[in-house]
């Protein structure tokens, strides 16, 4: 993808790109629910089903340099941002060659050579942390954006405040990315917040924002790298509002009382996958065969994962108390 | 099990009803308590029962509605607030320990928060470092307020009443662990004071002092005391703010020994405070020192065998027992 003139030009090529990175998270996370019932993956489980398009799409606008913050609804994002799948994997199983020496699980990953800073299970939690490192990049004159993705319930959160007031009244080169899936866990958008878009809270901050179709994930990435050659402008910070779907529940325990599956299937309809797929098949621009490769370039490689974070030790039991302390043994 | 046992869950949900339908001044608030049915599935059903206007969906503001809570207690009502984990009420700490615990004496004496925060607490399913502590005894160093932790079934079904019956901010803590427990329900009269500790298996030897989620642990060591001849006495504290020293106190004085079980972190601990008092106070009754087992100083760890062994377990107990009583560990 190039971008003169601000214009994001995308060719087949490109999209299929996008296309099989959205499947990679998706059949990874497949493969975690299925270990999950087996098991082998344990603590909570929030998949990203759905949603592939947010992170693919706004990880497309990023350098190696630029930082990213996540939620416990990570591993797409881990996936996209580039970590290797056999450490993501491993994580899962808490094992000792897991991107946090499994210490963390699904729901902290970690793994800070790729600039991916978690993981983060406290809601809005990541938010001030995000412009801190924001605040360390101007501060030392870097040009690098710093990205942090949330969800909309974490937008009652008074850090949510305070963060964007910090980053606009700091001018800090920060990309707010708010994946507004309509529920925190149980709770209907409708039933949390007075002002609906979110987008519009930003803006009450002076943020640059909109809200963009999150299940598209050509417009999620054009809309992301516009907002980024902004922030590395210096600009200011932005917000990109991302309408999107959890297609699962909030986690593996959810037995999803608060919405009809009516609902939920006609989002799966409209799913990221699904739309691009159809769109490049209809173009003739994927035909079953080339479809057939890369389910099964996907598939081996997630078989290898399984196999590598199957076969990885568990960390011994003497080395408990490591890394509390930068002193601690490593 | 008999056919009148129900689960810790059921209790607390027969409890919250209870309270409800008897006085039109208590109410429901948290994130999920409605549409979802409670993150541990405490409240599911009551909107229905109730409806959304007296079991309130919180948006996540932990820091907001806890606050709103207190100024409801305030103004004449009588709410309960639940918090999904003791982890999250760190963001609602502010509002607890500088308004909950402090109006009344800053008012001199002219409010008071008739308040109930219950949330859960503990390690056990491998949530890792953000959802697993047990900060019990951060709260429990705050005066003006009260900390109740129901450990079995029963308290479960009747402590709430009490902490609502009280005219000070009352928390209560549900070990994660104990959710699914069930056991049958004694008559309310059998249900002891709030504020008392409860000794619920009585020894000789050593004094086992406990508490929420440990208490299963403990009194499973206590067994295995026994059958090294080792009469073990199991105390509950039930109550960490105000303390029943006069409980503690009275079992120290026969035993002689004193082994506190706390999953909260060592230093620091709720355990260190109770050998403290019973070091100042028991002193000329002790053979030993006073002794705990309590979590290691680490955040807790997602691997299982990590987790376990971050976190007292029962073989730790018995062990440390037994030195106490300078009877070798079998190995
Ligand atoms: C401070 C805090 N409160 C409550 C929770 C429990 N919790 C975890 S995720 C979640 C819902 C968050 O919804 P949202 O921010 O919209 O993100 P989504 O899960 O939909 O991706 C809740 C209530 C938490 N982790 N942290």
């Amino acid at each position: 993808m190039n971008t003169d003139n601000n214009k994001v030009h995308m060719d087949i090529a490109h999209l299929k790109l996008l296309f099989k990175k959205m499947l990679r998270i998706r059949r990874f996370e497949e493969k975690c629910a299925e270990l999950y019932t087996q098991e082998k993956i344990r603590g909570f489980l929030h998949l990203y089903i759905g949603e592939e398009a947010v992170a693919v799409g706004v990880m497309q606008a990023l350098s190696t340099n630029d930082a990213v913050f996540a939620t416990y609804r990570e591993h797409g994002h881990a996936l996209a941002r580039g970590l290797s799948m056999n450490k993501v994997m491993a994580e899962m199983f808490g094992k000792v060659t897991g991107s946090s020496r499994g210490r963390g699980g699904s729901m902290h990953i970690f793994d800070v050579e790729k600039r991916f800073y978690g993981g983060n299970a406290i809601v809005a939690g990541a938010l001030p942390l995000a412009v801190g490192l924001a605040l360390a990049n101007k501060m030392q004159k870097k040009q690098d954006v710093v990205v942090c993705f949330f969800g909309e319930g974490a937008v009652a959160e008074g850090e949510f405040h305070e963060s964007l007031n910090l980053a606009q009244l700091w001018q800090l080169p920060i990309l707010f990315v708010c994946e507004n899936n309509g529920y925190a866990m149980g709770t209907a958008l409708a039933i949390s917040e007075s002002e609906q878009h979110i987008f519009r809270k930003a803006q009450s901050y002076g943020l640059k924002a909109q809200a963009v179709d999150g299940m598209n994930v050509v417009e999620v990435e054009s809309a992301a790298t516009q907002y980024c050659i902004s922030i590395k402008n210096g600009d200011g910070p932005c917000l990109l509002e991302c309408n999107t779907y959890r297609f699962r529940g909030h986690s593996m325990f959810d037995t999803q009382l608060y919405r009809e599956s009516e609902e939920i299937e006609e989002w799966k309809s409209k799913g990221p996958i699904i739309k691009l797929r159809r769109w490049l098949e209809a173009n003739g621009k994927l035909d079953p065969a080339e479809l057939k490769t890369i389910e099964d370039q996907v598939e081996d490689e997630i078989n290898q994962s399984v196999e590598f974070a199957q076969s990885s030790e568990v960390e011994n039991v003497s080395d408990l108390c490591f890394g509390v302390y930068a002193e601690s043994k490593n | 099990m008999n056919d009148q046992s129900i689960t810790y869950r059921e209790a607390l949900k027969t409890a919250i009803s209870e309270a409800m339908r008897s006085d039109e001044r208590v109410f429901l608030m948290g994130e999920d308590v409605g549409n979802y049915g409670g993150c541990y599935a405490v409240s599911k059903g009551l909107s229905d029962e109730f409806g959304a206007d007296r079991v309130i969906d919180t948006p996540l503001s932990e820091s907001g509605f806890v606050g709103a809570g207190i100024g409801a207690a305030m103004g004449g009502m009588r709410p309960i607030v639940e918090v999904m984990t003791v982890n999250f009420s760190l963001l609602a700490l502010d509002q607890i320990v500088n308004n909950a615990a402090t109006l009344r004496h800053m008012s001199g004496n002219q409010i008071g928060i008739p308040l109930v925060i219950r949330m859960a607490t503990g390690a056990g399913k491998q949530l890792a470092a953000q959802h697993s502590h047990s900060l019990e005894n951060w709260y429990a160093h705050v005066p003006g307020i009260k900390v109740l932790v129901p450990s079995t079934v029963a308290d479960a079904r009747y402590m709430l009443a009490m902490a609502l019956a009280d005219p000070d901010p009352v928390i209560l803590f549900e070990h994660v662990m104990l959710y699914n427990e069930s056991a049958a329900i004694p008559a309310p009269k059998d249900c002891p004071d709030m504020h008392q500790a409860v000794v619920r298996k009585s020894g000789n030897d050593i004094s086992l002092i406990t508490y929420g989620g440990s208490l299963s642990k403990t009194l499973e060591a206590a067994k295995e005391l026994d059958s090294h001849g080792i009469s073990a006495e199991v105390i509950d504290l039930r109550c960490l703010r105000p303390l029943d020293t006069h409980t503690l106190y009275q079992s120290v004085e026969k035993t002689h020994r004193v082994l506190v079980v706390d999953e909260g972190w060592r230093t620091g601990s709720l355990a260190a405070e109770i050998c403290a008092l019973i070091a100042e106070d028991c002193f000329w009754s002790l053979d030993a020192p006073p002794s705990r087992i309590c979590s290691k100083e680490v955040p807790i760890p997602y691997p299982q065998h990590l987790e376990r062994a971050a976190t007292p377990q029962v073989a730790q107990v018995v062990e440390a027992a037994m030195k106490l009583l300078n009877r070798e560990v079998p190995a």
